[in-house]
């Protein structure tokens, strides 16, 4: 399914908040960087996975993309119909039309849904919005999206309080592809499930992307989850992608010493097979981060470049893998950098 | 066989609701050994907490405690049976919060905010123990030097607003360890935290479960956290226990289709990029809680007529040492016994 041309470039994105003085005169005194310098392409049809910690920019960084935040700086490539959009710099009119073309699945199916909506006036509302269909067909439509969702006809009078969980995760996701987008941006979308629910709203995922050819974007917190659907993923910290790669690749070999750290949290389910209990430190506060690469401070590979130079994401030889760290960022390249910077 | 340190004996807490009755925990059983870690296991709606809060008593209304008993045996006295206490008595108040304390989920509701660090826990010291508030003041500023709060002099008079999510868990741990509890209910103490946290404060709670021998009932519905944690497991569903045993057993050799289930379904066990095994349709309703075997329509090895009349079906001992709660343990696993003897005090 995944073919080489890509549907998004996504080149040097950065998206900054303020920090402004507290009193009177409010003056900026810094920036909290939630998303720096990202860079990487999303292939047509696959899926590529965002993770990360809280407060890494995952979803800063999928929301600035959709342009549901304007970036500070850096290009959103979006490749349609022969056509190329930077969706960065795209005025509000411009992007309208564009926005059938993204859309999102949120992670809370109880404050994603207006409970005041019923489940068809839900699901129709971005059709009425771009006046794409009305009357017979919009209901039509509507009862479609339902029944490929998994839910009957008949819930369209109902309102989403009268649905559990993982019934109203399929509604979200029925108001996001009624639209027949091309990329879809699930935000945490099977986070808050149930175990055994959350097992139906990923294959149900997976049969969609099938059926429409879509493009997912899963930002998740849950590697276990993002190991069994993407065929990518883009590790943050503190608001820059440290490791890019295959999810084999990353889960057999990762290569950031962030990676590594991570993977060796996730509690594994064979009581044989220990965790490591022991790694330390907190998340990086993107508003004062550290000098150099930002994971430093609770590195135990650091060496002398680490607290100085910020490492970039680095193409590693013979293989699909790019990791931002220093271990693998030959020294005439360090040396370059640093000289050019001065 | 271990020593016991809190028996639970057929506990059913209802919620009268303008729906009906509805038996949040409907006949659980189940004993936490002194020292050791217990998980209660099972998706949303399945008792785990509700049986927690029936062990502090911190059911209220529409909600009752309408039977069973809850028989904490203190290291030194006589046992006490909680459920049948008084909801004002002066043992229940040593009891709750002294010898049994509790972690909850969400760090920030679980604080104050209007509070610092210091009143929030000194109150539980001062509650218990004879004790000037400057003492207390030292042992919190301990307590949180224990728990992994870097700079306590200083954090002790922040209030919680000023600390991240994993510092507040690290508050409201030290505030339910304070006063050295026998028991320690965690219920979901990492669910809100990302997986570095979460590993720090497991730690935590296993470090202090193997130095203080502190027993620890933890609820969760992670069974990757379970795997790491507990020594004996019991899964929930619908307000009973439908399977309990060793950790080992039931990840490894679950007896019960629905612990089957559950496992299979995990992303992190089934193959990549296949469908997952998932369980049809979802949990239902308490106030419909179907005939029977209250799994059997999601259940892929129910049989109909066998299956869907009756009584729910009881917990069974089998050679090894596991329970599960199904009638066809013997069809689904062939090999597997039951024994007859029922254990005592079990």
């Amino acid at each position: 399914m995944t073919t080489d041309a890509p549907l998004l470039q996504v080149r040097n994105l950065c998206k900054h908040f303020p920090i402004m003085s507290k009193g009177f005169a409010r003056k900026r005194i810094g920036s909290v960087k939630a998303v720096d310098e990202v860079s990487f392409d999303l292939r047509r049809g696959e899926t590529l996975g965002l993770v990360g910690e809280s407060g890494s920019g995952k979803t800063t960084c999928a929301r600035t993309i959709l342009r549901a935040l304007a970036p500070t700086s850096g290009q959103a490539l979006f490749h349609d119909d022969g056509q190329t959009i930077d969706l960065a710099t795209l005025s509000d009119s411009d992007l309208k039309p564009l926005r059938q073309k993204m859309q999102m699945i949120f992670q809370d199916p109880f404050s994603s849904l207006n409970p005041r909506m019923t489940v068809g006036d839900i699901v129709a509302e971005p059709l009425v919005i771009h006046k794409l269909a009305s009357g017979k067909e919009l209901e039509e439509r509507v009862v479609e999206m339902l029944v490929k969702v998994g839910l009957k006809p008949e819930h369209r009078q109902r309102y989403p309080h009268a649905f559990s969980g993982g019934q109203r995760q399929r509604i979200g996701i029925a108001r996001a592809l009624i639209m027949r987008p091309a990329l879809v941006v699930a935000d945490e979308a099977v986070s808050a499930l149930d175990v055994s629910v959350q097992a139906q709203v990923i294959n149900l995922l997976a049969d969609l992307q099938d059926e429409f050819n879509l493009t997912y974007i899963f930002v998740a917190h849950d590697l276990s989850v993002v190991q069994h659907i993407c065929d990518r993923v883009a590790v943050m910290y503190a608001g820059k992608i440290v490791e890019l790669a295959a999810t084999e690749e990353l889960f057999e070999n990762p290569r950031h010493p962030y990676t590594q750290t991570l993977l060796s949290a996730m509690p594994n389910i064979d009581p044989d097979v220990k965790m490591d209990f022991g790694v330390g430190g907190e998340v990086a506060d993107a508003g004062k981060l550290p000098p150099g690469c930002s994971f430093h401070p609770r590195c135990s590979h650091r060496f002398a470049p680490c607290d100085n130079i910020v490492p970039w994401l680095e193409p590693l030889p013979d293989t699909d893998c790019h990791a931002a760290c220093h271990l693998y960022i030959p020294e005439e390249k360090r040396d370059n950098a640093l000289a050019h910077a001065k | 066989m271990n020593e016991t340190v809190l028996q639970i004996e057929d506990l059913k807490t209802y919620f009268y609701t303008e729906e009906g009755e509805i038996p949040a925990v409907n006949g659980v059983t189940v004993a936490l050994a002194r020292g050791k870690v217990l998980a209660l296991v099972g998706e949303s709606g399945c008792g785990k907490s509700v049986t927690s809060y029936s062990i502090l008593r911190l059911i209220r209304k529409p909600g009752k405690i309408v039977g069973g008993k809850i028989l904490f045996y203190p290291k030194d006295g006589e046992p006490v049976d909680i459920a049948a206490l008084d909801e004002s008595s002066d043992q229940l108040y040593k009891v709750r919060g002294g010898h049994i304390s509790m972690i909850f989920q969400e760090p920030m509701t679980a604080l104050s905010p209007v509070h610092t660090v210091n009143n929030q826990i000194s109150e539980a010291i001062l509650l218990h123990q004879n004790v000037t508030p400057q003492q207390a003041r030292e042992t919190a500023i301990e307590m949180l030097r224990k728990v992994g709060i870097p700079g306590a002099e200083r954090r002790i008079d922040q209030y919680p607003h000023e600390m991240s999510g994993g510092m507040r868990q690290r508050v409201v741990i030290a505030m339910a360890l304070v006063c050295n509890p026998e028991i320690l209910i965690a219920d979901e103490p990492t669910t809100a935290l990302d997986v570095t946290i979460q590993a720090q404060i497991l730690k935590l709670i296993k470090d202090l479960q193997t130095e203080r021998g502190t027993s620890v009932l933890f609820i969760t519905h992670d069974l990757g956290v379970v795997a790491q944690i507990a020594d004996d497991v019991a899964v929930m569903y619908l307000g009973r226990v439908v399977e309990k045993a060793p950790v080992r057993h039931v990840l490894k050799a679950p007896l019960h289709p629905y612990t089957m289930s559950l496992l299979q379904s995990l992303p992190s066990v089934a193959q990549r990029g296949e469908r997952l095994p998932a369980i049809k349709g979802s949990v239902p309703s308490l106030t419909k809680i179907p005939p029977g075997c209250p799994f059997h329509p999601r259940c892929p090895h129910a049989v109909l007529s066998r299956c869907d009349v009756g009584n729910p079906p009881a917990l069974r001992t089998f050679a090894g040492g596991g329970q599960a709660a199904c009638i066809r343990v013997e069809e689904i696993h062939p090999g597997v016994k039951e024994i007859n003897a029922t254990l005592p005090g079990d």
